[in-house]
């Protein structure tokens, strides 16, 4: 499990960054969403994975008596989750906005202000 | 000492934006609301300040669950020096906005997002912990967001892009570098992150993870290979936005570069080397980008740029005069940046074009202006005795005593060439004659000269207000730099911090 996670989490930061250094705007936009899904894994794997121990203090006990899953990267992930998910639709509308604006989809087009040298 | 009035400056600006969201498209009331709460807010972090330079670092867990297991919020002096100065940016810039924003901007939310702004900005400084500091920059940046494209022009919106892009991928890095920290220590907050970290084996990959968040404060703080965005965009919003991204947004990421390489990761010889070696290439590539541009907001740009260099050369050394050098600069750079940017709103005002060789002649029509204007340039430029001067004196002093040449020689081009700059700016839009019109062009109607008296208090009177504030830091450099060195001296001993977040026996007991 932990072997596929890492080639997954891999693969998904490899194809993002590739993805953004291409020239268009909806690759940069995919790009930034695989990396933030890949660090979303990244802070899963990291936090140990432990399986079928919920962090669940049984009935008869007070305390912690066997080893159990740590559910701190679980609520990092919720976070970052809902935090990429109101950038990433703010980019969208943006994305569409520059689309609108100056009709094309290409990266270099973007400078059409930059007349000074 | 633990003190829920620290988070006031923060719960503040959070109600204010929320009743101001209330008030949507009800200007008048807007302005006038956002300006009191900012004073009421500069008054509390005035307070914040005064108490903890008394009674010492002040701490508050959240919901009351004991450090390290909840979110803990920590006012040190560096912390409310940052709030404090934040807060006297945040007046200067609300009165300011008040007139220069244009209706249509503040009828869709400038007011509001202003406060969330400040509210990102305020949380950053006030944080004890490294997931908590992660989302207060995503507060700041994707109000940034909004207040970059609102508006909707074309120039904005393709400068959005730029900036969006990349401070998205810095904030991945930022999480991926928390991801890695977690999985090393199995911890978030930063005192317990100061303990745990100095106690891993693996030295290799704490580095590699210290440079991770290098790279990720790096791009929000615009240092040498990772500052392209700025200058691509600063100069799109008006100016009172372009004062706050100017003023403070670059300065959050020093101040996170600060506090985590001084707390968290305390550098080794590799990472002070990468430092310099930034550092000297920020001040050298920043003055030369800035020689070239002749418009008047391109260039103050590059000299944000250029001017970071001076801060990440104090970290460079790292010793405690140059941290208290690089914390001296840091908060003049606060107030002269903002200043500059509403400066360069006025000269649009007046002039309609902020590119240099079409402006002149200005100090012929407002010399009273004029000379208000010489003074903030002059406090950039550090010429003694006004606010820029001071903490050179002090890096060079460090760089000398590390025997770090290179880095003097850097830090001497930079302020020569800034002085190169302003005096070529003074000479382009100050003294040259007002130049003919070309071929094609229409008079510009003075926008200054007919609005209401009172519309030009309101807008000159910021400008006053951090004038003032830098001229004391220049007159009264000597209590910034009291407060200055005891911050580096807190640095450099990090466990009164560490006592005071985790309580008193957790350094004994370990």
């Amino acid at each position: 499990m932990e072997l596929l996670l890492v080639v997954l989490i891999g693969i998904l930061y490899g194809t993002g960054i590739y993805l953004m250094l291409r020239r268009s705007m909806v690759k940069l936009l995919i790009g930034l969403l695989l990396l933030g899904n890949g660090a979303n894994l990244l802070i899963f794997l990291l936090g140990d994975l432990t399986k079928e121990k919920p962090p669940v203090i049984p009935a008869d006990s007070n305390i912690f008596t066997a080893i159990y899953a740590d559910p701190i990267p679980q609520s990092l992930i919720l976070t970052a989750i809902v935090i990429s998910f109101g950038l990433q639709s703010f980019a969208i509308i943006l994305l569409k906005r520059v689309y609108l604006a100056t009709g094309s989809d290409n990266l270099d087009d973007l400078n059409t202000h930059d007349i000074d040298i | 000492m633990i003190n829920n009035f620290i988070i006031l400056p923060l719960l503040l600006h959070m109600t204010t934006a929320i009743v101001l969201l209330f008030l949507w498209k009800r200007i008048t009331v807007q302005r006038i609301i956002s300006v009191i709460a900012n004073v009421v807010i500069l008054i509390v972090s005035i307070l914040l300040f005064i108490q903890t330079w008394q009674t010492g670092i002040i701490t508050m867990q959240a919901g009351n669950w004991p450090a390290p297991f909840g979110i803990t919020f920590v006012s040190d002096v560096f912390s409310s020096m940052m709030v404090l100065f934040t807060s006297i940016s945040a007046v200067a810039i609300s009165l300011y906005s008040t007139i220069s924003i244009n209706r249509a901007r503040m009828k869709y939310g400038y007011f509001p997002i202003f406060h969330f702004l400040f509210m990102g900005l305020n949380g950053a400084f006030l944080t004890g912990d490294i997931f908590n500091l992660y989302v207060w920059f995503e507060v700041v940046i994707i109000s940034s967001f909004v207040l970059m494209t609102l508006g909707g022009k074309k120039p904005q919106m393709e400068s959005a892009i730029k900036y969006v892009a990349m401070n998205m991928l810095a904030s991945v890095i930022f999480l991926t570098a928390i991801a890695i920290l977690y999985g090393l220590t199995g911890s978030l907050n930063m005192a317990d992150l100061a303990i745990k970290v100095a106690q891993i084996e693996n030295r290799g990959l704490v580095n590699v993870t210290g440079l991770l968040f290098f790279v990720g404060f790096g791009i929000k703080s615009a240092v040498f290979p990772l500052y392209y965005w700025l200058p691509s965009s600063y100069h799109t919003p008006p100016s009172a936005i372009a004062a706050i991204f100017g003023g403070l947004l670059t300065k959050v990421g020093i101040y996170a570069l600060l506090r985590f390489f001084t707390l968290i990761i305390i550098p080794n010889e590799f990472i002070t080397t990468v430092f310099s070696y930034v550092a000297i290439a920020t001040l050298i590539i920043g003055a030369f980008g800035a020689v070239v541009k002749r418009d008047v907001r391109r260039m103050f740009s590059y000299l944000i740029v250029c001017h970071i260099g001076f801060m990440i050369a104090g970290l460079g050394l790292f010793t405690e005069v140059a941290l208290a050098g690089a914390i001296f600069y840091l908060f003049h750079d606060i107030i002269i940046k903002t200043n500059l940017f509403l400066v360069s709103g006025i000269i649009y005002r007046i002039k309609g074009t902020m590119r240099m060789p079409q402006l002149g002649g200005l100090y012929a029509q407002y010399p009273r202006l004029s000379l208000l204007m010489a003074i903030v340039l002059f406090s950039l430029v550090g010429i003694p005795p006004l606010s820029g001067f001071w903490p050179k004196i002090n890096l060079f002093l460090a760089s000398f005593l590390e025997r770090d040449y290179v880095l003097i020689a850097a830090m001497i081009l930079a302020s020569f060439v800034t002085l190169y700059v302003i005096a070529k700016m003074w000479t382009e839009v100050f003294w040259k004659p007002e130049p003919p019109l070309q071929e094609g062009e229409t008079v510009y109607v003075d926008g200054f000269a007919i609005m209401k008296p009172f519309s030009k208090f309101l807008l000159v009177f910021p400008i006053v207000l951090l004038t003032l504030v830098s001229l004391y830091i220049g007159f009264g450099a000597e209590n910034i730099m009291l407060i200055s060195k005891h911050i580096a001296a807190e640095m450099m001993d990090t466990s009164p911090y560490i006592k005071a977040v985790l309580g008193n026996d957790i350094l004994n007991v370990r």
